[in-house]
């Protein structure tokens, strides 16, 4: 701990520990400066000026958020110039967004229209020029809308700085100032990894995801069609925050219930896909440490990460599991062994998934992952996108009564259920890995030195006559600091998981945007989401994904083995390298 | 100035040939205005992929390079056109209708975003004061100063210069 100072807020003294900023000091004392730009997890930005306090001595208002603190410090919050220039402020920056708040996506889940709630702004004294530009609906994941954008920077900022992509910056300069791609390409044709934290983190409606609703209100009313849903882990420890449940309640049977008031026909769980992912993936392990295969090996269950690999590491290509995701092996298994053993034609299945995720549209689209030239996922949406289907359809999701999901494809173990948080595949998989290598089940399941949400965790996993070193990341940024380790040093690691997202899948670009007093990112609010899956894990009888009696059933009368021929053709793929090429640059830091 | 008679080979070369300098230093990212000035002075403006290649060779992110790039006047982002105008927008000019001029001018040879016409045949640049303020407004086509000019007979000029492109084809 620093030396402790005393500032004075408003004349009352306070203790505080020296060399932070004055919004953080505040913070700790019980005020909250009203703020934009300004992110926890992120840089400083200094840009939205509406942290601004009074300090003593000082000619002008400074930005709380970038200005430290110092000893005998008298700072004033709360007089009324402040107050109006604060409000003048923010209706400012309001001046050229559009008002269109009744017709936007956020309404009523807008930080700037929180803000100038608070700050009081009942009148517009400033009417400016607009900004026209035009949409940019390239992406299959993410849609951009620079009318909407307050130049605050987050998105710039969680691009370059978390996730290590950097595909976003400030183009051109003064009220032509827009938030572009290099060379101002359509977000399909930059390095966008579709990871979609951008949209998590924009204070307005500046990125979204590209919203398939619509698309999935009118198929779910086609009679000819059978409708078969899926959804992931993470759906389900996040979706109540969307109806005012707090943080990390599970709403996984009332989720099930939900989708079969929409329509669907069958309610199927992507744990199971994990369970099959889990097989294939811990199979695919031992034998690479068997016959020096090309290790280490890492996981390929994140949709970002994938494109990221293919577009900033393809070198590391033959590290990457063949393994398609539990997503896209559910859905290999919907059009194939389920629709055989309903007799039904594949054709007329429509196969959805609902994911807490934006890039899993792009993984849905991907030409590598057809089944016998289908699609094996017709439709992704997010959790986001589902909470308002349920919303716009008149479900009470709140009351609504639990229900189970349908058989066989929806049993699954606690191993499935913990896919969703940072470690959770690998320690899945090391479940069942060790379990098939050595024969005994493994004693300890819970395997904390990799869960958490710490960047970068790494463990040493005990096989018996061998050991294996695994190391998690999440967070695109901090995988590239493992790849580059991996550059130096080829043998450090055996197995690595890395999942695109901040928490994991829990943390993806398409969970519920934060709440009246939560911030984008939040830790805390991960960790509730990700305690929600730790406690459906600890619930289940079965928590090993090789003990569940539907994966078992699925080889007996399907697949045969893990790794067979017919489980090489619907389940695992091969990534290849893609333009164009992405560029990290040599300093690289951990966060 | 464009060095016009290289081929796009010989100029990358002479890009990579400079580039080396930086190659191995700490931050060759604050040196990126200088290198983009040598861009320019080698192509005429800055081809993309001369700033590919200086974000693959210095390991800096495009996204960077466009938004320095995008920040200054100075640097052209698209090849000039064939002819550059130069609408005057100075005190004088600009009372005598020199911004209907140029938005007229805008509007028939289809300025994109960037300053060049969709056909690439015309650059369009504001200026500040081109010092013949008793022909107000005036505009500079290639160098030659054009003054007492309305919506009407500056479209004429620019048929005109279509006109003799023509009989030279």
């Amino acid at each position: 701990m620093g030396k402790l100072i005393t500032i004075y807020v408003d004349n009352k003294p306070y203790q505080v520990e020296e060399g932070q900023t004055i919004m953080s000091a505040l913070d700790k004392i019980g005020y909250h400066i009203p703020r934009l730009c300004y992110h926890p997890k992120l840089s400083i930005e200094g840009a939205c000026r509406v942290c601004i306090v009074e300090v003593e001595g000082m000619k002008n208002y400074v930005a709380s958020c970038a200005y430290p603190i110092s000893d005998g410090m008298r700072i004033k919050t709360n007089t009324t110039e402040l107050r109006r220039a604060r409000r003048d402020i923010v209706e400012l920056i309001l001046d050229n967004h559009p008002e269109d708040c009744h017709t936007c996506e956020r309404d009523g889940i807008c930080e700037l229209q929180r803000l100038a709630y608070a700050m009081g702004i009942r009148n517009r004294h400033f009417s400016g020029e607009k900004k026209q530009y035009e949409k940019d609906l390239s992406s299959v994941s993410v849609i951009r809308v620079p009318n909407k954008c307050v130049l605050c920077g987050r998105c710039v900022r969680v691009c370059s700085e978390m996730q290590n992509v950097f595909n976003l910056t400030y183009a051109y300069r003064g009220f032509k100032t827009v938030v572009s791609t290099a060379f101002d390409l359509p977000l399909s044709e930059s390095v966008c990894s579709t990871c979609g934290q951008c949209v998590n983190v924009c204070p307005t409606a500046a990125f979204l995801e590209k919203n398939y609703t619509q698309e999935l209100f009118e198929k779910l009313q086609d009679k000819s069609l059978i409708k078969i849903v899926q959804f992931a882990p993470s759906v389900r420890a996040a979706i109540g925050e969307a109806f005012g449940f707090p943080p990390g309640t599970s709403k996984e049977k009332e989720t099930v219930a939900a989708l079969r008031k929409l329509g669907f026909d069958y309610v199927f769980d992507t744990q199971f896909g994990a369970d099959l992912t889990i097989m294939e993936e811990a199979s695919e392990l031992l034998e690479r440490l068997k016959n020096n295969g090309k290790l280490p090996m890492i996981t390929s269950c994140s949709a970002a990460w994938m494109k990221f690999v293919e577009q900033f590491y393809p070198e590391f290509l033959d590290n990457i599991s063949t393994c398609k995701s539990p997503m896209s092996m559910l859905g290999a298994m919907i059009k194939t062994y389920f629709a055989q053993k309903m007799n039904i034609d594949p054709k007329k299945i429509l196969s959805v998934a609902v994911m807490c995720c934006t890039a899993k549209k792009y993984e849905a689209a991907r030409p590598e992952l057809l089944i016998e030239g289908m699609p094996a996922v017709d439709i992704v949406i997010t959790t986001r996108e589902l909470a308002w289907m349920i919303k716009s359809a008149g479900i009470d999701f709140v009351n609504i009564e639990p229900e189970e999901f349908d058989e066989p494809l929806g049993i699954s173990s606690g191993g499935g259920a913990i896919f969703g948080a940072t470690g959770g595949v690998m320690e899945s998989a090391i479940r069942t890995a060790y379990e098939l290598y050595t024969g005994e089940p493994l004693m300890e399941i819970e395997i904390n030195e990799i869960r958490g949400f710490k960047g970068i965790k790494e463990g040493i996993i005990d096989f018996g006559d061998f050991k294996i070193n695994v190391v998690v990341a999440h967070g695109l940024g901090n995988a590239s600091i493992i790849l580059e380790r991996v550059k130096r040093e080829p043998n450090k690691y055996h197995f690595i998981e890395i999942m695109g997202c901040p928490g994991g899948c829990i943390g993806g670009g398409g969970q519920p945007y934060a709440g009246e007093n939560a911030i984008p990112l939040d830790e805390e609010l991960l960790k509730k989401r990700a305690e929600a899956l730790y406690g459906i894990d600890r619930k289940k009888t079965i928590r090993r994904a090789h003990n569940n009696p539907a994966i078992r059933r699925l080889y007996k009368e399907f697949l045969e083995k893990p790794l067979s021929e017919k489980a090489h053709k619907l389940l695992h793929t091969h990534y290849s390298p893609k333009l164009p090429v992405g560029i990290i640059p040599k300093e690289l830091t951990l966060r | 100035m464009e060095q016009s008679i290289l081929t796009e080979k010989e100029k990358l070369n002479l890009l990579k040939e400079y580039l080396e300098q930086f190659k191995d230093i700490p931050r060759a990212e604050s040196n990126l205005i200088m290198i983009l000035h040598k861009i320019q002075d080698i192509y005429g403006y800055l081809d993309i992929k001369a700033l590919e290649e200086v974000g693959n060779i210095l390991r800096i992110p495009t996204s960077h390079i466009w938004g320095v790039a995008t920040f200054y006047r100075h640097f052209k982002l698209r090849k000039p056109g064939k002819h550059i105008i130069s609408v005057c927008l100075g005190t004088a000019c600009y009372i005598k209708g020199a911004n209907e001029i140029f938005l007229t001018l805008k509007d028939e040879l289809k300025i994109g975003k960037l300053g060049v016409s969709e056909d690439g045949f015309f650059s369009l640049e504001e200026a500040r004061c081109l010092g013949a303020c008793s022909l107000a407004p005036v505009i500079m086509i290639d160098g030659k100063i054009y003054g007492n000019l309305t919506t009407k007979n500056v479209l004429q000029i620019i048929k005109e210069i279509r006109k003799k492109e023509e009989k030279k084809q």
